[in-house]
């Protein structure tokens, strides 16, 4: 009278486990699939998190369109491109981590990661000068916002925003780094094969994601008008 | 079935309720009705097919499209029923009438103040002539209030850094509750204030001489009424419990100090200048956050607050 | 159906309470069966916490003027009521407690996608109660659960602690919904088909995008509150050139579709527990499925009826207005359903069921009452009013809460093995209805009368309804109070339950009372319709088959 009936002998300890393989999934793809598509919702949720801040930048920004394109000239668009392209490079360096996870190849593996890693210090590097030239003006968010001279009032949002938007997004490229030095130790400790590498598919989708970020800020905060 | 409305909604006092009124009480009976409806189905369904024993069969249906449909089709009819109704009403309360008298209402923390064309203003009492569109123009100084009157049926948020309107036109004679219905702190709920529905004779008056109690109280029952009305008892007690600012309990005749130690004896100067220009002394242990009264109050309101002081001995 | 278990099998494995016993085997299990448990008597903790909060407000509310307390209490107490029991309470409630348990084993899962990612949910959820309660001694709350600004961003006391205690619990919440989706997605039995899930797996699959969309709204928000408070970033200050209302609008995108994280694990609660007592089928399968996910859908586009008063458009508040009907209609479709399944059943009135029609009944108040608020010109006179206040306690508070109790009282032998006493639960259930109706039906009519929420002080007219409703909470609280100890009590008892007490056609009455840590003996393999009440149950395949 039961609507199953119990025909699949599935008991955990009677099958010899491939490496990596979690008790409650019953195969490789199914794991990894599972992954993969809460990876890919995170990210919905990360979207959803920058997008909150981008309205509120919208909104404010068509409320005192003087006063943000006359902040925006305190930036330097040429650092902001820089730091464009050594995110874009990185994905690359990011993309062939990946494929060389696939095939098998892990000398390939830990150097592209290496390398992805460096891009991203670099990143942290051009945005620290960045930053620092920012507090030295006095360009800061909210009240602490004390630079003199400004012709056009009310600026001090514009930097609210740039502060709270790029440094949400550095955070995202700090745990970024975390998370890649942890996939590149486990590629050193040679964890990963042609089979199982579902770790390094998901960390590059969120670096792939941070990137994207930056890309919808950069013009966002550098080249209004 | 005039008993229902009474019970559930406050008497009406101004045009433009009965559309409210009419849709209110539809919705109401349409909730009882639907209450007593789903609640004698399930009722006749548990007395008829109580189970009997654990081998009970029952009949496998998954579903009828049909009866899917019905059910699915008629609330919808209804709800679009109730939304036309409902946006006829709102439409209704937002276009103002061209001749309606403007009132500026401002909100703070925790009084209603009001001011009239002529410039003369009101605290938490606000006259308004009987028959005639008057329209509030309404803004707030510190957080958002709601100004709501629950016998016009109408209610709109103060807010700050920016104008709301709302209009009325009163029917009824007599006085009508305005609550703030924003939350905005401890005096939320006594931040009341009262409209004053006026016959043109007495709004007459209103305008030439004030209130009608300002000119015929004795002043220290007056006093009381400004204690009580005008926002004082929200921060000074007179029991002598510590509120925001000092008891007016026996405070009268009795010596001072204020932050910067220096004594003052509270006299009727000293009162009437605490009330006009409460900065200037500030008794040492409180924060400085009284409102000026200046243009607030009448010379014989504050006459009557200098007695009724005298009186909390 | 105890005869598929043969005792053999039973008894290969010890089940999940008896096996590695002890604190810290418990505080580092992956077990979704007991993740489930710690969250149920965490929450049990904040419910009583938020309740007897509840019951000093009411019991203020007994006289106009100061009863018990000051105003500034008062404020702080509601807030903190609020708060409690919107972000510790009502929203983890029926996910994290009933979810946890019950879904893997609903669909013949071993457990969860994420088993970790379902512990570190916990985790999040015991630093964020814990910030939540610390705002006690940064001398409290006193902004409402809502924390309009610009009052929550000049008043004093722990604002921004509780804030982020909000921002951290969001995360906990994405954690559960994100398992939720993936384990759904992933790791459905053999067999088993979308229209093969039972009925609470689309509920809580519906919540979970809720919960996925709109939670990482509500935490950019609350940063932005707390930038506001330690940056006067502007965006929320007119004096600074921002705009108050903004955070209305920010704050309602989550938090509207978040009152229907409250209410679709209620409504999936449900669909369980009526064909199991009813051994009907369940009527109309796809409309309540369907039905679910428009109402997660739909819950995004209506966030700004609350706002009708605000000071928005008249062609934006029509919009809102006409929007927010359609949500209506799921919702009645769903009510219609279930009573349609009891139709011609065989009905079984022990307690889950005796909740369930309790919830059916509170349920229609509540849905109803919304129609007032929905509509543009009565909502206008009722908003802020008292009539809100009892209008989202039938819905958020009974309709959630009696749901949580109906499920509890269900799958009470599956978690502890455990049978309760029938009398004493019973006795609770209708205590829980009297009590629950006094209290809230005396607030409508204070609201439409013009009572505006969270006054501290009100006018004499108003306080026969106050006193009616006060003693109301006290039935009410009695009543949960009876359940409380009528479940404890049976804890005490050794184990007596069969694997499937009530007759129940759904996975997790093949698993043993209590099951074994990795669920079942043998993973089950889906051949029938979760509903198929059939003296001789027709395969999916071939009804298939035969519907073509």
């Amino acid at each position: 009278m039961s609507d199953v009936t119990t025909t699949v002998h599935t008991d955990h300890q009677d099958h010899a486990h491939p490496p990596g393989l979690q008790h409650h999934f019953t195969n490789m793809t199914q794991q990894f699939e599972a992954a993969k598509l809460g990876m890919w919702l995170f990210l919905v949720t990360e979207v959803l998190l920058f997008g909150g801040l981008f309205v509120g930048y919208g909104i404010m920004h068509s409320k005192h369109p003087e006063a943000f394109v006359a902040a925006h000239h305190h930036l330097d668009w040429r650092l902001g491109a820089l730091n464009t392209i050594v995110l874009l490079l990185s994905s690359f360096t990011m993309v062939m981590g990946v494929w060389a996870a696939q095939t098998g190849q892990r000398k390939k593996l830990i150097a592209f990661l290496l390398l992805t890693i460096i891009l991203a210090m670099v990143f942290m590097g051009v945005k620290y000068v960045e930053y620092s030239h920012k507090f030295h003006e006095g360009l800061l968010p909210g009240k602490f916002y004390s630079h003199q001279g400004d012709t056009v009032p009310g600026q001090f949002m514009f930097f609210s925003f740039y502060f709270m938007m790029t440094g949400l997004h550095g955070i995202h490229v700090l745990l970024g780094i975390v998370a890649i030095l942890w996939i590149t130790f486990r590629a050193w400790r040679g964890h990963f094969s042609a089979q199982y590498y579902g770790p390094v598919d998901i960390v590059g989708l969120y670096w792939h994601l941070v990137d994207l970020i930056w890309i919808y800020l950069f013009p966002l905060m550098y080249l209004i008008s | 079935m005039n008993w229902f409305r009474d019970f559930l909604l406050p008497k009406s006092a101004a045009s433009n309720t009965g559309d409210v009124d009419g849709l209110f009480m539809f919705i109401s009976w349409l909730t009882v009705f639907f209450f007593f409806f789903n609640g004698g189905l399930i009722w006749y369904a548990v007395r008829k097919w109580r189970r009997r024993s654990n081998n009970d069969i029952t009949p496998h249906i998954t579903h009828d499209t049909k009866l899917e449909v019905i059910w699915s089709v008629i609330p919808l009819i209804v709800v679009m029923f109730i939304f036309f109704w409902g946006f006829r009403g709102y439409v209704r309360a937002w276009v103002v009438p061209n001749d309606a008298l403007e009132i500026v209402v401002t909100g703070k923390k925790w009084v209603w103040e009001f001011e009239y064309p002529d410039g003369s203003r009101s605290l938490n009492d606000l006259h308004v002539p009987l028959n005639k569109p008057v329209k509030l123009v309404m803004h707030s100084e510190d957080v958002i209030h709601s100004f709501f009157v629950p016998a016009f049926r109408i209610k709109r948020d103060v807010i700050p850094g920016r104008y709301t309107e709302l209009w009325f036109t009163a029917t009824e004679p007599g006085i009508h509750q305005v609550y703030c219905t924003e939350y905005c702190g401890r005096g939320h709920s006594d931040m009341l204030a009262r409209i004053f529905a006026d016959t043109p004779e007495q709004y007459e008056v209103f305008l030439r001489e004030g209130d009608e109690q300002v000119r015929k109280m004795p002043l220290k029952e007056l006093g009381k009424l400004v204690y009580e009305n005008k926002g004082c008892a929200t921060c000074h007690s007179i029991d002598g419990t510590r509120g925001q600012g000092p008891s007016f309990k026996g405070i009268y005749g009795h010596e001072l100090k204020d932050a910067a130690g220096k004594t003052h004896t509270v006299d009727a100067n000293y009162i009437r200048d605490s009330i006009l220009n409460p900065q200037a002394v500030v008794v040492a242990g409180y924060e400085p956050i009284m409102p000026t009264f200046q243009g607030l109050l009448r010379e014989r309101e504050i006459l009557g607050m200098i007695e009724y002081i005298k009186s909390l001995q | 159906m105890a005869d598929a278990m043969t005792p053999t099998a039973a008894h290969s494995h010890p089940d999940y309470l008896s096996e590695n016993k002890g604190l810290w085997n418990w505080l580092t299990t992956v077990d979704h069966k007991r993740i489930g448990l710690m969250y149920l008597w965490s929450v049990a903790t904040f419910m009583i916490i938020g309740g007897l909060l509840a019951l000093v407000i009411r019991l203020e509310l007994l006289t106009p003027k100061q009863t018990i307390m000051s105003a500034e209490l008062y404020n702080r107490a509601f807030t903190l009521h609020g708060a409690i029991m919107t972000f510790l309470v009502i929203i983890p409630a029926i996910p994290a407690i009933l979810g946890n348990f019950a879904l893997p084993l609903l669909l013949g899962a071993k457990d969860v996608a994420f088993p970790r990612l379902n512990l570190a949910s916990l985790y999040v959820y015991w630093i964020g109660a814990a910030m939540a309660v610390s705002t006690l001694l940064l001398g409290g709350v006193d902004t409402g659960w809502t924390f309009y600004t610009p009052y929550s961003t000049t008043t004093g006391g722990g604002v921004s602690m509780m804030v982020l205690a909000a921002f951290v619990l969001g995360f906990s919440s994405i954690f559960t919904g994100l398992n939720f989706i993936a384990t759904t997605h992933k790791l459905r039995a053999p067999g088993m088909g979308w229209f093969q899930l039972p009925l609470f797996v689309w509920g809580m699959y519906s919540t979970a995008i809720i919960q996925i969309l709109a939670t990482p709204v509500l935490g950019i928000t609350l940063l932005l509150l707390v930038m506001e408070r330690v940056f006067h970033i502007g965006i929320f200050d007119p004096q600074l050139g921002g705009d108050p209302v903004l955070f209305q609008h920010f704050f309602w995108f989550y938090s509207h579709p978040a009152v229907y994280i409250m209410i679709l694990p209620a409504m999936a609660v449900m669909s369980e527990v009526i064909p199991t007592f009813s051994k009907k089928s369940i009527f109309g399968y796809k409309a309540i499925a369907f039905s679910s996910v428009a109402i997660a859908l739909l819950g995004f586009l209506v966030w700004a009826h609350h706002m009708f008063v605000a000071g928005m458009s008249l062609f934006a508040g029509a919009i809102f207005s006409f929007l927010t009907f359609f949500i209506a209609i799921p919702s009645a479709i769903k009510v219609f359903n279930w009573i349609a399944t009891m139709w011609r059943g065989s009905i079984d009135l022990k307690v889950p069921m005796l909740y369930a029609i309790n919830f059916l009944l509170i349920f229609t108040i509540g849905g109803l009452t919304g129609l007032f608020l929905a509509s543009l010109s009565t909502d206008v006179h009722l908003h802020d009013t008292y009539f809100v206040v009892s209008h989202f306690h039938y819905v958020m508070a009974g309709s959630n809460m009696i749901a949580l109790l109906a499920g509890l009282h269900y799958w009470w032998p599956k978690m502890y093995g455990r049978m309760y006493n029938n009398t004493l639960a019973t006795i609770a259930c209708t205590l829980i209805f009297i009590g629950f109706n006094a209290t809230f039906l005396p607030q409508f009519v204070m609201g439409s009368r013009g009572m505006p929420r969270r006054y501290y002080n009100y006018l004499e007219q108003f306080q026969t309804m106050h006193v009616a409703s006060t003693i109301g909470s006290w039935i009410l609280a009695a009543g949960l109070f009876l359940a409380l100890a009528t479940l404890l009590a049976s804890l005490r008892k050794p184990k007596d339950a069969v694997p499937n007490p009530w007759n129940g056609r759904t996975f997790e009455w093949e698993a043993g009372s209590p099951p074994i840590t990795h669920n079942f003996e043998h993973t089950p393999v889906c051949i029938y319709s979760p509903y198929d009440y059939r003296e001789n149950p027709v395969p999916i395949a071939e009804e298939e088959k035969s519907a073509h």
